[in-house]
């Protein structure tokens, strides 16, 4: 029974991140409709970022809060950054282009940013400074929960509230949902459509470095490669739950993390990847709107 | 020369949308060579019946039954949109759907696919057979184009054309398919007087080589001197029937919009 | 042309990109020795690099408005292409034609065999484009797990010769065929799906079957792969290892020139306009009479066929398979190849896949910066020129007045 119960959190932790990132990949697609190939990458940036900061800060000495916030602001400050310029260079220009074209370029984007970082900084494994302190009052709970778990899914909580917040009570959240449902229309209102954009890839991008950070904090060790299998990964949590969906977003990550844990626990953990890359063909084969999305007809 | 059953019977046709009722039960015929005008308010449900008809909405309820001149009725409900084009029906659409970066030549010679059978062997071989049926490809196409007075433009790419060649060149890859029936959705939008004069001029003479058409249209004067029979909705129902004179003076289609028109 | 206002913006672009690549591109940390290297060069490289991108992109748009606004103004007439001219021009074309034929065929007699693998090699990846040409270029399906029936077609020579014994020759039509077999499988549930989700579902596939590689080790032995494969032979004649390679490149150029042949009389045929009309207008295509999804199939599949024969001859060529070789990064760079090359366009797709092979192998030095390259050149080619360096340029027709019969006129792009 505890073995099952240690699953249920694993897979809790991994859905949490996976939400993290997969958030950013549902707000882009809502708002212009593209897939946004390179959003894998900028959790790897981020995490990237924050092992850099946290390593120079902790060479000079400075207390584990200090580092603690300034890692987590550096990796959210520096990876927004990126989402926003990658948005200017590969995603403007074409946003009246056929579909593919977003595409191809966003495709082009991740291997560059992928080879941007393998090239400025290392192909090894880093190891990643465990930022995360072990809790005492967690003792008892040791192997089924531990207090990066702990911390993983706080910081989630409250980044989905605070998100949810904004998307629903603040004015650019507002100015966020009409985008998304009718681009000309927002314009045509007087809202800053090419802001409203950069603010969702912006919010999308500290997202996933938030992600990004927790799970390097948690798991030990960083790679220029992390970015690949976890945006695609997050990618099928988006669409199961029904891309361009928040809740949606956030309900497919938590049930691909448990089915992920679960059947990793219980089956085999060889076919880890097999089981996401399976899962998202067959969503897209069978239910491409996902869980919480509606099916859209074309106006002939 | 019209035979007793209609070429297209529509019964009862419904369509809805999750909760919206676009089409409500509604009743149409076209006998063989006859110009049928279909004319109502915007969003009578017009463009929607034609995408039931051609096979990109499957109908909630009611039948679209198809008799070509001496064939078997076929229903239509559901069919696939090309295999609706293979049984003789040919559209155009009210946002112009040409093929931009082909000529204007191979835009035509696409409409001519559905009736002919070179496949992939043919192509890399290019057999006898097959050479001969690209020829009559071309032929074909070169020879549609030149009825409708498009073949000084034969290689021009469709996207560089001006509008009204545009629409012509979308009724001439209708008619490569060599439909029995065509339908032409809003034909004369953003024509100018002498363009719609031309174009009355082409359908009635795509009529007399012995098509039947079911028009969409807003240009009343059009309407008026080209059709046989007019069918007038609104809100998805049929409100009226009849010829040009009777439906100008039905006073629940004057009530419907007529007044606002430019006839 | 420039003003200053430019130069001020170019200054702080080169200052936002300092800013932004500080802590990657500066800060080395070696976190075992608790060191931190400051590259400072870097930063001067970034802040010049892209304060001189900046200006010539801005030169380079500022030329392409002026000159649409000349065209839309009438002052200068629509240029024909100069990929369009040399086509057809055959004073131009036959020549050049002839010189490449003399380079490739005496090619081997004048380089080292290391050189003549390279070529091999580059000849293998201008077949994989002219095959993913028909699926994306011509068809317009993004097909991102390409590199599937790349894998089909080489661990089918690897485990029918394993198993069975059969032979270069055997095998090459039937990985062909299985992997259009494959095709058809895998394209008949999604091809009905929309462009990007059928992307990202292609994707999945790819990485699916590498991963069943990889780890059904009863199968496909695992990551160690499966070695000693035979190359391909002539009529059994016993050869050293430098005459096996310059048979198989002249095998190579046979089979680059019956590729084009196919391929050029596919685009060229009743089924290429289906196949181009379907990219151009899928609605319009189905409305049209063409089914729609047979269509798609066809193209998935023949795209498919050419990926599977380059597969067998890679694994003749290697004489050695594993699941590494398969990876979507593969699917990643034949793609840029008919991005680079031209979407639909045969002459461009040659070009690219030689340009994007070849140059990294003679300029060694930055070989390293190889797939930063290509992920540059997939951005770079579809914001500034989606239709690649040549473009698809479509046939014409001339019709005699007096006896209307249509002739075409030889022009393919």
């Amino acid at each position: 029974m505890d073995y099952f119960i240690e699953l249920f959190f694993g897979g809790l932790t991994r859905g949490s991140i996976y939400a993290l990132i997969a958030l950013g990949y549902t707000m882009v697609y809502g708002i212009i409709g593209l897939i946004n190939f390179a959003h894998g990458e900028i959790y790897m940036i981020g995490a990237f970022t924050a092992f850099i900061v946290a390593s120079v800060l902790s060479i000079y000495g400075l207390p584990l809060a200090a580092i603690v916030v300034l890692t987590l602001l550096a990796a959210a400050v520096w990876a927004s950054c990126y989402g926003y310029t990658v948005e200017k260079l590969a995603y403007k220009p074409l946003r009246n282009a056929p579909r593919l074209s977003p595409l191809i370029s966003a495709i082009g984007m991740s291997i560059f940013l992928q080879n941007y970082v393998l090239l400025a900084q290392t192909s090894d494994f880093l190891p990643f400074p465990a930022l995360i302190p072990e809790f005492a009052f967690l003792d008892r709970f040791a192997g089924i929960i531990g207090s990066s778990d702990l911390v993983i899914l706080l910081v989630t909580a409250v980044t989905m509230i605070c998100l949810t917040w904004l998307i629903k009570f603040t004015r650019i959240g507002k100015a966020m949902r009409a985008t998304a449902q009718d681009r000309k229309m927002a314009m045509l209102v007087g809202i800053n459509v090419d802001q409203i954009i950069s603010v969702t890839f912006i919010i999308g991008s500290a997202l996933a470095a938030i992600g990004g950070v927790l799970i390097a904090s948690h798991v030990g060790q960083i790679n220029f490669f992390i970015g690949f299998i976890a945006g695609i990964k997050a990618f099928t949590a988006a669409v199961l739950g029904g891309i361009g969906s928040i809740p949606g977003a956030v309900l497919g990550s938590f049930i691909l993390g448990l089915t992920e844990s679960y059947a990793t626990g219980y089956v085999s953990s060889d076919y880890e990847d097999v089981f996401a890359f399976s899962l998202l063909v067959l969503i897209l084969i069978f239910r491409p709107a996902g869980l919480l999305g509606k099916s859209t007809i074309e106006k002939v | 020369m019209q035979s007793e059953q209609p070429i297209l019977e529509v019964r009862q046709l419904t369509m809805d949308f999750g909760g919206i009722r676009a089409l409500d039960h509604l009743d149409l015929q076209v006998r063989e060579g006859e110009i049928v005008a279909l004319i109502g308010p915007n969003g009578a449900g017009k463009t929607t019946f034609f995408n039931c008809l051609t096979g990109m909405y499957r109908p909630t309820g009611g039948d679209l039954l198809l008799t070509p001149p001496g064939k078997e009725t076929r229903r239509l409900n559901g069919m696939k949109p090309n295999k609706v084009t293979r049984q003789g029906l040919a559209r155009t659409f009210q946002n112009i759907r040409l093929f931009p970066n082909m000529t204007v030549l191979e835009n035509v010679m696409i409409g001519r696919h559905c009736r002919t059978r070179a496949k992939v062997l043919g192509a890399i071989f290019r057999d006898r057979r097959t050479r001969r049926e690209e020829e009559e490809i071309v032929a074909f196409s070169y020879a549609i184009l030149e009825k409708i007075g498009l073949a000084g433009v034969v290689n021009e790419y469709a996207k560089n054309l001006p509008y009204g060649q545009q629409r012509r060149l979308e009724i001439a890859r209708a008619l490569a398919t060599e439909p029995i029936m065509l339908l032409l959705d809003e034909p004369a939008a953003g024509m100018n007087p002498q363009e719609t004069r031309e174009l009355d001029e082409l359908i009635t003479r795509i009529r007399d080589e012995g098509l039947s058409i079911l028009l969409i249209e807003h240009d009343m004067k059009l309407v008026m001197s080209l059709s046989d029979h007019i069918f007038v909705m609104d809100y998805g129902k049929k409100i009226a029937e009849g010829s040009p004179e009777e439906v100008r003076a039905n006073p629940a289609v004057i009530k419907a919009y007529l007044g606002e028109s430019d006839a | 042309m420039l003003r200053l206002k430019d130069l001020r913006t170019a200054l702080l672009v080169a200052l936002w990109f300092v800013f932004l690549t500080f802590p990657i591109m500066v800060i080395r940390v070696n976190p075992f020795e608790r060191t931190i290297t400051w590259r400072w060069q870097n930063m001067v490289l970034v802040g010049v690099g892209s304060f001189l991108m900046y200006l010539v992109s801005r030169i380079v748009l500022q030329r392409k408005a002026a000159r649409q606004k000349q065209l839309r103004l009438g002052l200068i007439r629509e240029k024909i292409p100069w990929s369009q001219r040399l086509l057809e021009e055959p004073r131009i074309y036959l020549p050049v034609l002839a010189g490449v034929a003399v380079f490739a065929l005496g090619f081997p007699l004048l380089f080292s065999t290391y050189q003549v693998n390279i070529m091999i090699t580059a000849l293998m990846y201008v077949m994989l484009g002219l095959g993913l040409n028909i699926v994306v270029g011509v068809a317009g399906l993004l097909d991102l797990g390409y590199v599937a029936f790349y894998a089909v077609g080489a661990y089918a020579y690897a485990l029918l010769h394993l198993h069975f014994g059969l032979g270069f020759w055997t095998v090459l039509p039937i990985g062909a065929l299985l992997a259009a077999a494959f095709g058809i499988l895998l394209g008949f549930p999604v091809l009905r799906l929309r462009g990007d989700y059928l992307a990202i579902v292609t994707l999945g596939f790819g990485e699916i079957i590498r991963l069943i590689l990889e780890n059904w080790n009863e199968f496909s032995h695992g990551p160690s792969g499966i070695a000693n494969i035979p190359r391909p032979g002539l009529f059994g004649i016993e050869m050293d290892l430098n005459s096996a390679i310059i048979y198989l490149y002249y095998l190579m150029i046979a089979l680059v020139l019956f590729t084009v042949f196919v391929v050029n009389r596919l685009q060229n045929s009743r089924i290429g306009r289906a196949w181009f009309a379907l990219r151009e207008d899928e609605i319009a295509c189905q409305a049209m009479g063409i089914d729609k999804t047979r269509t798609k199939l066809t193209a998935f599949a023949l795209g498919a066929t050419w990926a599977g024969m380059v597969g067998v001859i890679f694994a003749a060529k290697t004489t050695f398979v594993n699941p590494a070789s398969f990876t979507f990064l593969e699917s990643a760079i034949i793609l840029c190849i008919v991005v680079l090359g031209g979407m639909g366009s045969i002459v461009g797709v040659i070009l690219g896949a030689l340009v994007l092979i070849l140059l990294p192998e003679y300029l060694r030095a930055f070989s390293d910066y190889r797939m930063l390259v290509f992920g540059a050149v997939l951005v770079i080619m579809m914001v500034f020129r989606p239709q690649g360096i040549v473009s698809n340029v479509r046939r014409t027709y001339t019709f005699r007045k007096e006896n209307r019969t249509p002739e075409a006129s030889n022009t393919q792009g």
